[in-house]
């Protein structure tokens, strides 16, 4: 194959992955939309196989990874989807060392070896660029993923000085980057690397397990980054356009769930919101009371009612509690409730991980409401029933002076009767007692979510 | 004038591909952002190509070995990323005999 015809094959891979992206614009669309981006990724493979001499043993790792990966997708619960592609995260960041590392050993396989027999500058500072972001993926990618599957703890970890240690940490790592960039010798690389590598670690541990949706989909945008630098140092454009669309779209994610939680980037970053869940809410003051219920009474209200939201929270996941709550959506359907979802857009640990939890229960995605299309709903709601969600949907989000003010909420307040299934009264993440808790016209339901619910079932 | 540098044509083509992107993303109904990072995850695997590469060459050094390892790693996340998605967009489909309510 001549490189012209290379390059013709990886622009129309290319263009299949942005086919691929395009159909995710709607659940109907979305499936043909996988199609496309597996079609262009075994037209880059089969090109890139056609240039190799070594093609037995390459086909023989592709075949063992893709055993794992594909018996990884099977088994994964839904649940467990932020690790997962916590995980994957680090395998891109760590294959762009390893594949920068191999450039600098062996350029000329890459044909980007000058006649001077050095590498030329421009792409030694691009091999540095993705090294260093496919590092710092790397090893932040474990670090999330240990905090979402909980081996490691996911109360931030701060010490004094620590953002200080890690701006002088970059410019260091730099320092030696662009060593390699006028020598092209291995020591100064070879620090860089170690350096990013632990510098991967130190960003991600002052984050605290709440602002996981935006660390991950930082992450995610930074393996698209990590393959678009390797591409640049190895004039590949299509590494370049598909580790830009990755890029973009963290990017975008991570804006979206900044957004919804009315937090600036840098101050997620730079960590350390919210304490340990589960404390107790800091302000004593008086005592203040609520109404607890049963889930028999619960069941009774919404039976009797003419329309329900159900509000899920990360609490409903946990609880595995899904399947239940679409058995008791059908029972209120049955009896003529008009029954809907609503969804905030950082329910869960990762962007859309209610929805996908909501679909794996079979409820129909044309009853799940995100935010903006619903909150002028509850209003006009008879009851809302509120599963394992806490801070977004606190009132005191409207209130000027608490720490959650102007992040967005589901206006849950504003439905004639409030039901509220926990397991206790302990705070959410942001460590801040729920006004919504103490209306008049809320009830506590106080247990398990997937055990209440199955109770309220049995009732309705 | 002398030919154009190589890294001008690149960053043309990200530029380009970002603006692609920005808005492709965009267009992404949020019900779908689970699915999307799986999928982007998979795209991600294309730095597979430049492992190829580097696993290409005979006769085998380290540098080849470096390569393969790091074939098995995308390889994880292209199969992986693609079935996960796959799993996940059939569970939007609609169940046969149910209304078609309005979408959104």
């Amino acid at each position: 194959m001549s490189a012209n015809q290379v390059a013709l094959a990886y622009l129309v891979a290319s263009i299949f992955f942005i086919f691929s992206l395009k159909g995710l614009s709607s659940p109907v669309t979305a499936r043909r939309g996988n199609l496309f981006g597996i079609v262009g990724m075994v037209i880059a493979v089969a090109t890139t196989i056609a240039l190799t001499l070594n093609w037995t043993l390459i086909v023989l790792g592709i075949a063992a990874g893709g055993t794992i990966g594909a018996i990884v997708a099977r088994r994964i619960q839904m649940t467990a989807m932020p690790e997962l592609v916590a995980a994957m995260h680090s395998l891109v960041g760590l294959a762009a060392v390893l594949v920068a590392i191999a450039a600098v050993h062996n350029p000329a396989a890459y044909g980007i070896l000058a006649a001077d027999g050095l590498i030329p500058r421009g792409n030694r500072l691009e091999l540095f660029i993705g090294t260093f972001v496919g590092a710092i993926t790397f090893s932040g990618s474990v670090i999330a993923f240990g905090k979402l599957s909980g081996r490691i703890g996911s109360a931030p970890v701060a010490f004094l000085g620590q953002h200080w240690l890690n701006l002088a940490l970059a410019f260091v790592m730099i320092g030696f980057g662009v060593a390699f960039m006028f020598t092209q010798e291995w020591t100064p690389f070879a620090v860089m690397t170690a350096i990013a590598f632990f510098l991967g670690v130190l960003i991600i541990i002052p984050i605290g397990g709440a602002d996981m949706p935006v660390v991950i989909s930082m992450l995610n945008s930074y393996s698209g980054w990590a393959a678009a630098g390797i591409g640049f140092s190895l004039n590949n454009t299509m590494l370049i356009i598909s580790g830009s669309l990755v890029g973009s779209s963290g990017a975008i994610l991570s804006y979206i769930m900044c957004k919804a939680m009315n937090r600036s980037f840098f101050s997620v970053i730079l960590g350390g919101f919210g304490a340990a869940e589960g404390a107790v809410a800091g302000d004593a003051g008086e005592k203040k009371n609520y109404k607890s219920g049963s889930p028999e009474d619960a069941a009774f209200l919404m039976g009797n009612a003419e329309s329900v939201i159900i509000v899920p929270g990360y609490g409903l996941a946990v609880a595995r509690a899904q399947h239940a709550v679409k058995e008791m959506a059908e029972k209120l359907h049955a009896k003529g409730v008009n029954i809907r979802f609503a969804i905030h857009p950082v329910a869960g640990r990762m962007p859309g991980h209610m929805n996908v939890l909501l679909a794996e229960a079979e409820i129909p995605y044309d009853q799940v409401f995100e935010m903006e299309e619903i909150n002028n709903e509850f209003s006009t709601t008879d009851v809302v029933l509120v599963l394992g969600a806490n801070d977004v949907v606190n009132p005191a989000a409207n209130v000027p002076g608490s720490p959650i003010y102007g992040m967005p909420i589901l206006e849950v307040h504003r439905a004639r009767t409030v039901l509220v299934v926990k397991r206790s009264m302990a705070t959410g993440y942001a460590g801040l007692d729920n006004d919504l808790f103490y209306m008049d016209k809320t009830m506590m339901v106080f247990g398990d979510a997937k055990k209440v619910v199955e109770d309220m079932v049995r009732s309705i | 004038m002398e030919a154009v540098d190589p890294i001008m044509v690149n960053l043309t083509v990200f530029a380009l591909a970002i603006f692609v992107g920005y808005h492709v993303v965009w267009n992404v109904t949020p019900a779908l952002h689970t699915p999307l990072m799986s999928v982007t995850n998979a795209i991600s695997g294309i730095i597979i190509v430049g492992a190829m590469v580097a696993a290409g060459p005979v006769p085998i050094d380290w540098g080849t070995v470096l390569g393969l390892v790091a074939v098995v790693l995308a390889s994880v996340n292209v199969f992986g990323g693609f079935l996960v998605t796959q799993r996940m967009l059939e569970m939007f489909k609609k169940k046969p005999g149910k209304d078609e309510k309005k979408g959104h």
